[in-house]
This record gives C-alpha cells, structure tokens and sequence, in this order.
C-alpha cells in the first residue's frame, strides 16, 4: 500500500467560536477521520484557536479549476449594482 | 495537618509527581524524531500536560516540607535512588508501539485516580485534580487510538504492538502498589483506594485491547521496585539527561 493510501490527506476547518463559522486552517495526514481530528486538535489547537473542528478527506473536496478563473469570475466585474450599496439607509437602521 | 499525615502526603505527592516528570521526559525524546509531523506535535503535547502535573506536585511537595526547596530541587537535583516513580513510566521508548502502549497502561490508571481525587479532602490535590482529568481523558483515547490501529493494522504493526504488550505488561502492576505511607494517606481521605481504580484500568485496557485483537497476559513475575528507589538501568541515561543542563550551569534561566 503507498504512503498516500495509509496516511491520506485531510482538510482542516476550525470554528473560533460558538456563532461563527468553521474555517479552513490548514490540513494534514491521518489514517482516518478520528485520527485526523485528533491530529487537528494537536496541530491547530493548541493556542485555544476554537471549540469545534471538521475534516474532510481532501479527495472529497472538488476545485474550480485554475485555468477557467476568467470565465468563471471576470464577467461578475462589470456588474457593480448586484452590490447593495445603492440605497440610502435610513438612520433608524443602524448599521448594517 | 498532623506531622505524620504531612510526611506520608509529601511522600506520595513526590511518587505521583515522579511518575509524571519522567513519563514527560520519555515523551519529550520523541520531539523532532516522531513518525509523522502530527505526532511530532501531538506526543511534545502529552509531554506538557504531564510535565505541567509534576510541577503543580513538586511545588506542593516543597510547601509540605517546609525547608525551602524549589521543584527544580525536586526535579533536577535528587540522585536516583530518591526518585520513585514505577518502573514502567521509565521504560525506553524503544518503538512508536511501545511508547503510545506505556502511555495507554499509565492514562488508564490515572484516569479514574483523577476522578477519584475529586473527593480528596486535600484542596491542593482537588485543585489539581479538575484540570489534570481532562488532559489525561485524551491521553487515554490518543494513546488507545493508535493501539488498536497498530494491534490490528498489517503484520509487523501487530507484531511491534505484541511485542510491547510482552516487555511492558509486567509493569503494571506496580502502579497498584501501596507502602505504609500512601496506606495512611488513603485511610485519611487524601489519596483514593486503589482497588476500584484496578477495575476500572482493567475495563479500560480490555475494551481496547479487544479491538486491537491483543491478548492480554498473565504477568508471572511482576516487575516493581521503583517506589523503593530501586530503578532500571536505562533510568542512568535518562537522569544524565534530564539534569545534564542544571548541573552544568546551576541556576540557569531562560
């Protein structure tokens, strides 16, 4: 068995809070998940970076890929009004 | 506190604290040599969590005698006949087998003494007790993780973890044994009795080692003596060690 097969590669999402959202940290090799949340626990918690982590098998994960980054994302450039930045607030709103 | 209890309390502390210290320092070897970067994090991890425990009792143990010693005096400066942890916890880490089975046998048992020590009439121990339990609760399902993953993963994982199972095995049952002094302590409320801690450590390691398809033995000739002072002779190497740095260069800081 190849060492990618016995120690496969795992994403790493930590939550700092209750209220936020996980978020990806980094990854790491494990031989399964409850050896990749342990490993995450030791390798991205120990300066009390959250209270909740995931994995997920990197193999799980699928990409957008690079070279279609102009069609994918350049045509939303030109398209400024889908920003809600052209009404006036009132006062009584607050921040938003 | 009576002169009697405070003596027999300074003697146990200094065996738990023992324990701890040179347990942490097996671990700490491993630093920068693990198998895998993870585990070059997660065992360092360990180390701290019990080396922070045998800090927290050897400045106890200095409070309780009362003659102006440091945990650093405690840690650093005693020969090896004063030192009395088991024999187990000095044990050379020999493989990656090896190391997390010896760290398993010791977390199984400190759990439930943790838990026990909730209820000691001791404060200082209480204390400790609450924040100690936790570290060691993942102690056990690291260690254990990995045990049953090598006792059933491919054949020389198997026969590695078998093969600790035989050396180390035979350890254990020196972390049941009580002296006169931890006797008087347990009749005082202080420290738990071990009995109970016994069942709970045997349901601990029987629940993994049925899942890692390991046999557990009967242990024919226990080995014990470290309580007495009387060690292994790795545990030579590992004091040169650890008190290479404060002989060297007394009073050295950061």
């Amino acid at each position: 068995m190849s060492e990618e097969a016995n120690m496969p590669l795992w994403e790493v999402f930590i939550r700092p809070r209750v209220g936020l959202h996980h978020k990806h940290v980094g990854s790491l090799h494990a031989a399964d998940s409850t050896m990749a949340l342990q490993a995450a626990r030791d390798v991205y918690t120990r300066r009390e970076e959250g209270d909740s982590i995931w994995v997920v098998a990197s193999k799980d994960i699928y990409a957008s890929d690079p070279s279609q980054a102009a069609e994918n994302f350049d045509p939303a450039s030109d398209k400024v009004y889908r920003h809600p930045s052209f009404y006036d607030i009132p006062d009584e709103v607050g921040h938003m | 506190m009576s002169i009697t209890i405070r003596n027999a309390l300074l003697h146990s502390v200094v065996q738990i604290a023992d324990d701890h210290l040179i347990l942490g320092h097996r671990l700490s070897e491993w630093c920068g040599h693990a198998p895998m970067l993870e585990e070059d994090l997660s065992m360092p991890n360990m180390a701290l969590d019990l080396i922070g425990t045998a800090r927290t009792l050897y400045s106890y143990a200095a409070e309780l005698e009362g003659k102006n010693r440091t945990e650093d005096d405690f840690a650093y400066l005693r020969t090896d006949r004063e030192y009395q942890n088991c024999l187990l916890v000095e044990r050379p880490n020999t493989d990656f087998a090896h190391t997390m089975l010896k760290q398993l046998y010791f977390s199984a048992f400190m759990k439930p003494f943790w838990d026990a020590m909730h209820h000691s009439s001791d404060a200082t121990l209480q204390a400790l007790s609450h924040k100690a339990v936790k570290e060691i609760a993942y102690h056990i399902r690291h260690s254990g993780e990995w045990v049953v993953r090598l006792g059933d993963g491919t054949d020389e994982s198997s026969a590695r973890m078998s093969a600790a199972v035989s050396a180390l095995h035979p350890y254990t049952d020196e972390l049941f044994e009580t002296d006169a002094q931890r006797l008087h302590c347990i009749e005082q409320g202080v420290l738990p009795e071990l009995g109970e801690i016994k069942l709970q450590w045997s349901q601990t390691i029987d629940t993994v080692f049925t899942q890692a398809k390991l046999h557990r033995p009967n242990i024919g000739f226990p080995q014990t003596g470290g309580r007495q002072g009387l060690h292994t002779e790795d545990f030579g190497m590992l004091l040169a060690q650890l008190q290479y740095l404060p002989r060297s260069y007394p009073g050295a800081t950061w």
